[in-house]
């Protein structure tokens, strides 16, 4: 991984959190600026989210695709768990709910890692469906049949099914000449993850400056058109300012990834938002105490990263497996 | 254990205030080291499955004789609740748990006896001279304290039950223990009743503040506070 590209990468985003970090600790020892002290926090306690990220994230990368591919599936494990867990669920769904967490889910990922798109694509779509269903039924419970097979698979197919796509760009042949697992597949992933969390935070600071037309406000009281535009020109923006890090793009290209990122992040937010009302929590960190809430973090990846992936499909003309 | 006969035992046994005597098995640090790296690796393995979280409200761990009650949902309540606690307390903590679910088996007399050192009671045949809680009161003995399920068995619908009076006469008998509320939930989801396969969702373990038995407080309305004060940690 010790190529140009990847070191200007690297070199970068350190620097920026450096920075970041410098910032932060100045305002922090300085709290007569007039700056609001819980917004400083907020801030450093964001910043100190980035470094963990980044930190876990240059391990696995360094580790390679296998490491990966686990630490990915580990945190689906732990969002399909909180979405479970939100999720009422009856005593019938009990043995269907074991295979889902001990065989499918890590399955799934077995087959991600092995880069059996061809399997991998229907797994849990097409068979893990057929299973939830049938062994629900065989269990012998039909009241709300249809609500509970349908929170399984929902559960099945955003925390598990669509993250999954986020390692699987390590396998596509995004270069004629490159070996998978090139480290171009791994600036690629991480451009995809930039995106997404750049695309939170715009979205964030779009809303409190300039706010104005919430987009549902029964759902999300906090989420307007304005953070939408706002956040899906900025990421376009970043996406064609950092074009050169994505392998396979062209400017262009890269700016309608950012573009579509941002969209579908943004819409990852308001569904789970709109789960989340129904289930009246506000996030899934509260939702049994102590615990982090994985899914709010991930609900915009779980969007973004199916979609990012056929996009990078569709502009190589790659044949993934 | 039913509630009647629970009384009839009490009233038909001779002391009413039993003497301190010290415990009648051996003392936890004696236990050998492969017990307790096996109650380290189950507690948690326990954790880790039940995903559980832990709260102390208005209240602190502490080494000091308690009696913690807490409702009873699954299996896995008197193992989680255990876990829960941090190891020094652990080492003087013993779950009292039903001897006709735990004593079957190799594996789990061996986890009641030897990992938990759990005081196991026989629902089925409560004896007149033996009532369950003077048994329990000798196997604490000075400084031990217990996990019980006032309940008396597992709930079926998630709610909990009218407590048994067990609890109270542990109370009167013993003005001197802490009694401390646990709130445990979600664990019922993680291994209902008859389920013999856990599903990882996660829980919440909720530690209240002690109460005692208050002078001249008929037994009704102290098992009525004491399920109160379980109830009031699920928030």
């Amino acid at each position: 991984m010790n190529d140009n590209r990847t070191i200007a990468l690297v070199a970068g985003v350190l620097a920026l959190l450096t920075a970041a970090t410098v910032v932060g600790q100045f305002l922090k020892r300085h709290p007569d600026r007039g700056l609001d002290p819980a917004a400083v926090r907020t801030f450093n306690d964001r910043l100190r989210g980035w470094w963990i990220l980044c930190t876990v994230l240059a391990a696995a990368f360094w580790l390679g695709t296998t490491a990966t591919v686990v630490l990915f599936g580990l945190v689906s494990f732990w969002a399909l768990r909180e979405f479970i867990t939100l999720t009422p669920t009856r005593k019938g769904d009990h043995r269907a709910l074991f295979w889902v967490f001990f065989l499918f889910t890590p399955l799934h990922y077995v087959l991600v890692g092995m880069n059996r798109y061809d399997v991998f694509s229907v797994f849990l779509p097409v068979y893990a469906t057929l299973f939830v269903l049938a062994r629900v039924a065989f269990a012998g419970d039909y009241k709300r049949f249809l609500e509970r097979t349908a929170k399984i698979q929902a559960g099945l197919v955003v925390c598990v099914y669509c993250l999954s796509f986020a390692p699987a760009l390590l396998q596509l042949p995004i270069d004629a000449t490159a070996a998978a697992g090139h480290s171009g597949n791994f600036r690629l992933l991480f451009f995809l993850i930039l995106l997404v969390q750049f695309a939170d935070c715009m979205q964030y600071v779009w809303s409190r400056m300039l706010g104005q037309h919430l987009v549902a406000p029964a759902v999300s009281s906090s989420r307007t058109w304005e953070g939408l535009l706002g956040s899906a020109t900025s990421t376009a923006l970043l996406a064609a300012a950092l074009w050169w890090a994505a392998p396979p793009f062209q400017l262009w290209q890269a700016t309608i990834a950012g573009l579509v990122v941002a969209l579908m992040g943004f819409a990852g937010g308001m569904t789970m938002s709109a789960i989340k009302r129904d289930r009246g929590v506000k996030d899934y960190g509260t939702l049994v105490v102590g615990h982090g809430g994985v899914l709010d973090r991930i609900d915009s990846m779980c969007f973004a990263a199916p979609v990012f992936y056929h996009i990078t499909l569709l502009v190589t003309g790659a044949k993934p497996g | 254990m039913s509630a009647t006969a629970v009384e009839d035992a009490r009233m038909l046994s001779p002391a009413d205030i039993p003497e301190l005597q010290p415990p009648a098995t051996r003392p936890a640090s004696s236990r050998s080291a492969f017990c307790r790296a096996a109650g380290l690796s189950l507690a948690a393995l326990a954790r880790l499955l039940s995903g559980a979280s832990v709260r102390w409200i208005a209240s602190q761990p502490d080494t000091c004789q308690r009696v913690y009650f807490a409702n009873h949902t699954s299996h896995l309540d008197a193992l989680v609740v255990w876990s829960s606690l941090p190891q020094a307390i652990r080492e003087v903590t013993r779950p009292v748990a039903a001897k006709d679910y735990w004593s079957r088996g190799f594996v789990r007399r061996w986890l009641a006896e030897e990992v938990f050192d759990a005081i196991l009671i026989d629902r089925t045949d409560i004896k007149v001279h033996q009532s369950p809680v003077d048994m329990m009161l000798r196997e604490a003995g000075s400084s031990h304290s217990l996990i019980v399920f006032p309940e008396g068995g597992r709930s079926v619908t998630g709610e909990v039950g009218e407590f048994k009076s067990g609890l109270y006469y542990l109370a009167k008998k013993r003005p001197d223990i802490e009694l401390i509320p646990v709130h445990i939930d979600n664990l019922n989801r993680v291994l209902p009743r008859g389920e013999f396969l856990p599903v990882p969702l996660l829980s919440c373990i909720s530690f209240g503040p002690p109460l005692w038995l208050e002078r001249g407080e008929a037994k009704l309305d102290f098992l009525a506070r004491a399920r109160r004060a379980v109830l009031a940690l699920k928030e």
